[in-house]
């Protein structure tokens, strides 16, 4: 347990996925890099949480184009079940090949003597029908049966029902499902599985305790501030710092939706495509609707606009 | 290593974070996997792999920084080696003749004495150590066990030999004797810290525990002003246990009306031939609540912490409507909806609060008024002692709201023996209710609310 490489390997693998998901533009906090890390050490899938735009879906993104693995999602939604996230059966293809079939029968069946010898041939006519040329995989079983793993994103898994929930048990703790017809089918490689949650509901205990639980918050400021210059190169630094400024102020108001990263991303996008070289109040007042996606959230921003604005180019001093 | 973790993990369970031996086993392949070295990483991979949620993370973090902040391996061997290191230093700067003298006084004592006279510290917090596993510190759980503790470390360590030596040595050595009663008086303070510090990580959840195992069952109306905070917090967290228990979906199969779609599907695969059958569900009533608190003078306190249960309960009770009277009534749903627990039962008692009660006319109020809120499927509950002052009980129309809803509940904070004595009204408002029971306890309050939520289920 002690072993003395462990350490320095461990702090460098983690310094590694760091700098591996910053290639593909992605900022990770320490703690995402050491939740990655640890994901691929111990086998284990990832369940993120946390508001809406903080990233969690573009973690599994980045990690797949990192790894240059195969990116499999599945969308949740209430009402989603088996036969659309596992597998379901080619029937009209069965029903086609036994109407095809359907003259063969008198030949398969011919040869035998008795009532016991054309069951017994039956039974291994039906098998065929129930082999994996018929079976129609869905993204879970996709992702398993890919043969050089893949990363498997399980978006909002909270927007589902309970009941998937179980469904996924199987496959998170031990990576393959079973099929009553033909048994377990195990994943040639473990995928990497990224399991995401707004929280909308509470998960259950047993899905939580297979994955490792990672939370994604809004970002500190430094750190933001990374992930605007590495999304959005034009920008220039001044900009940048006040811009992060200013959404972090706005963070600390009573909104009915705080803008996240996403919308710091795309603001800043726009700041650039306006050509401003500085935060001013009329920019701001005109982008605000970029920034805040509520009318009742922009009325509660707008008075402080300039206080904000003011305080956000003060930093700029330091 | 292992033991440390393992010790750690009691802490966890101690900070109130669930966790089960599985959780334990991949805890112990993730430190594998990182080693002890990067105390950051350390933590992270904690917190990733125990934390099932946001507070626990926070709780968690608080835990490992006091508990690391101790039993950390690696410092302990730098401060060790820096200790001996500053020893020798001394030892050398010490004249030859003085330290052969304290050695030689030194030799008759006991190792404890030698050990606080040496100013060993590295030493001194090992038999600490040692002593705090001889006497299984881990296992305390209530702060009344602090001096228990920490005497039985004491004696593990050696006092009594200490003490002969101690007083052998005022006889021979008086300056000595007072070098090693302050070294003492050190050795006691540490001790008490490193139980103290034991307690924190071990004992919060036992300690909590028995906290609430009390408040549970005190009386809701006599509670103290300062307890009303821990009331609020417990009575929060009946809320949500009732919310975890209730909040599933609430299906049920109907029988009898087959689900054309879902057959078809099910059967698809055997050329749409009927082998399964799926059945129409159908979703269950929500329930629906209007809630009559009394809140004159005398049971303020108990409709207080109940109307923070049922507002707390919103998951599960989505149509709710809560009033409140004392000589009149006005409806309070609005205030407790948008305003913070406190600020609204300021408000509600500012507005009608500890008057004298009049059931008689608040009936006749919410008669005039919200007769319309009450709906065959509504649960109404009336909660209050029912002691209308010699007025007239219009127990008629209790009568009217009965035949109206689905149940009417009468929560009553005093206890049957004195229902019907003095100007109780409660047998005659008894006859309309469908239950009635006592609730003067948060925990007759959570079985009450329960008994309830689940009449819907």
């Amino acid at each position: 347990m002690a072993d003395p490489q462990a350490p320095s390997s461990a702090a460098t693998a983690i310094a590694g996925v760091e700098a591996g998901l910053a290639a593909q533009g992605y900022i990770a906090s320490r703690q995402i890099a050491t939740a990655v890390y640890l994901s691929q050490a111990i086998d284990k899938p990832i369940l993120v949480e946390g508001p809406a735009g903080v990233g969690k879906t573009e973690l599994a993104k980045a990690i797949a184009a990192w790894r240059g693995l195969k990116m499999i999602r599945l969308q949740c939604y209430e009402g989603l079940d088996e036969a659309k996230a596992l597998y379901e059966w080619k029937y009209a293809k069965q029903l086609l090949y036994t109407q095809i079939l359907k003259d063969k029968l008198g030949e398969v069946l011919g040869g035998a003597q008795t009532l016991h010898a054309a069951l017994a041939q039956l039974h291994d006519f039906g098998d065929v029908f129930f082999s994996k040329e018929f079976v129609e995989p869905r993204p879970l079983l996709q992702a398993l049966l890919e043969p050089n793993g893949c990363v498997l994103l399980i978006d909002e898994i909270d927007k589902s029902d309970a009941e998937f929930e179980s469904l996924l048990l199987e496959i998170l703790s031990d990576f393959q499902v079973t099929i009553p017809e033909l048994g377990s089918i195990a994943a040639a490689k473990p995928p990497t599985v990224i399991l995401t949650s707004n929280s909308e509901r509470n998960l259950g205990d047993a899905l939580k305790r297979r994955c490792l639980h990672l939370h994604i918050g809004f970002p500190e400021q430094k750190l933001e501030e990374r992930i605007v210059e590495s999304r959005v190169p034009g920008i220039s630094q001044t900009l940048r710092r006040q811009l992060v400024a200013f959404i972090h102020d706005i963070r600390s108001l009573d909104l009915k939706k705080q803008p996240s990263v996403s919308e710091t991303i795309d603001w800043a996008r726009v700041l650039v495509l306006l050509q401003a070289a500085e935060l001013g109040h009329e920019v701001v007042k005109d982008t605000l609707n970029v920034l805040l996606k509520y009318e009742s959230d922009i009325e509660v921003a707008l008075p402080q606009v300039t206080t904000f604005v003011a305080k956000a180019q003060r930093q700029h001093v330091f | 290593m292992r033991e440390n973790l393992h010790r750690f993990l009691r802490a966890a369970r101690g900070a109130g974070v669930h966790v089960s031996p599985a959780e334990s086993i991949d805890a112990m392949r993730a430190v594998a996997t990182v080693g002890f070295a990067d105390r950051m990483v350390l933590r992270d991979s904690l917190l990733l792999t125990l934390a099932k949620s946001e507070d626990e993370k926070k709780a968690l973090g608080a835990c490992f920084d006091l508990f690391f902040a101790h039993a950390d391996p690696t410092r302990q061997e730098a401060d060790d080696e820096a200790q001996q290191d500053a020893t020798q230093n001394e030892a050398q700067a010490a004249p030859q003749s003085a330290r052969d003298g304290v050695d030689q006084t030194n030799a008759e004592l006991g190792p404890l004495a030698q050990m606080l006279l040496a100013r060993n510290t590295a030493d001194i917090s090992a038999a600490i150590a040692n002593a705090s596993s001889a006497v299984g510190l881990s296992d305390i759980r209530y702060f009344t066990q602090r001096g228990l503790f920490s005497s039985r470390m004491l004696e593990a360590m050696g006092i009594q030999r200490l003490r002969d030596d101690l007083d052998a040595l005022t006889e021979s050595n008086p300056a000595q004797a007072e070098r090693l009663q302050g070294a003492l008086d050190g050795l006691r303070d540490t001790v008490r810290d490193t139980v103290a510090q034991a307690l924190a990580l071990y004992g919060r959840e036992e300690a909590e525990n028995l906290r609430h195992e009390i408040l549970r069952n005190a009386q809701l109306s006599r509670i103290e002003p300062r307890q009303v905070a821990a009331m609020r917090a417990l009575i929060r967290q009946i809320a949500r246990r009732l919310r975890e228990r209730y909040s599933k979906p609430r299906k049920r199969q109907r029988r009898g009306h087959l689900d054309v779609r879902r057959t078809i599907r099910r059967n698809a695969a055997w050329g749409s031939v009927p082998f399964l059958t799926a059945w129409k569900r159908r979703h269950r009533d929500r329930p629906k609540i209007v809630a009559l608190c009394d809140v004159s003078g005398s049971v303020a306190r108990v409709s207080d912490f109940f109307l923070l249960l049922i507002h707390s309960l919103h998951d599960v009770v989505s149509d709710v409507r809560s009033f409140a009277f004392s000589g009149h009534l006005i409806e309070v749903s609005e205030i407790l909806e948008q305003k913070s627990a406190e600020e609204a039962m300021a408000e509600i008692m500012d507005k009608v609060g500890f008057g004298s009660s009049d059931y008689g006319s608040s009936l006749v109020d919410f008669e005039k008024q919200f007769m319309a809120s009450v709906t065959p499927q509504t649960t109404v509950i009336m909660l209050g002692d029912a002691r209308s002052n010699n007025l007239d009980p219009r127990a008629d129309i209790l009568k009217r709201i009965s035949e109206r809803a689905k149940r009417v509940v009468w929560l009553n904070p005093e206890g049957r023996m004195t229902w019907g004595w003095g100007d109780s009204e409660m047998p005659r408002y008894q006859t309309f209710c469908n239950v009635v029971r006592p609730c003067a306890t948060a925990q007759q309050l959570e079985r009450a609310v329960s008994d309830i939520v689940s009449a819907y289920q």
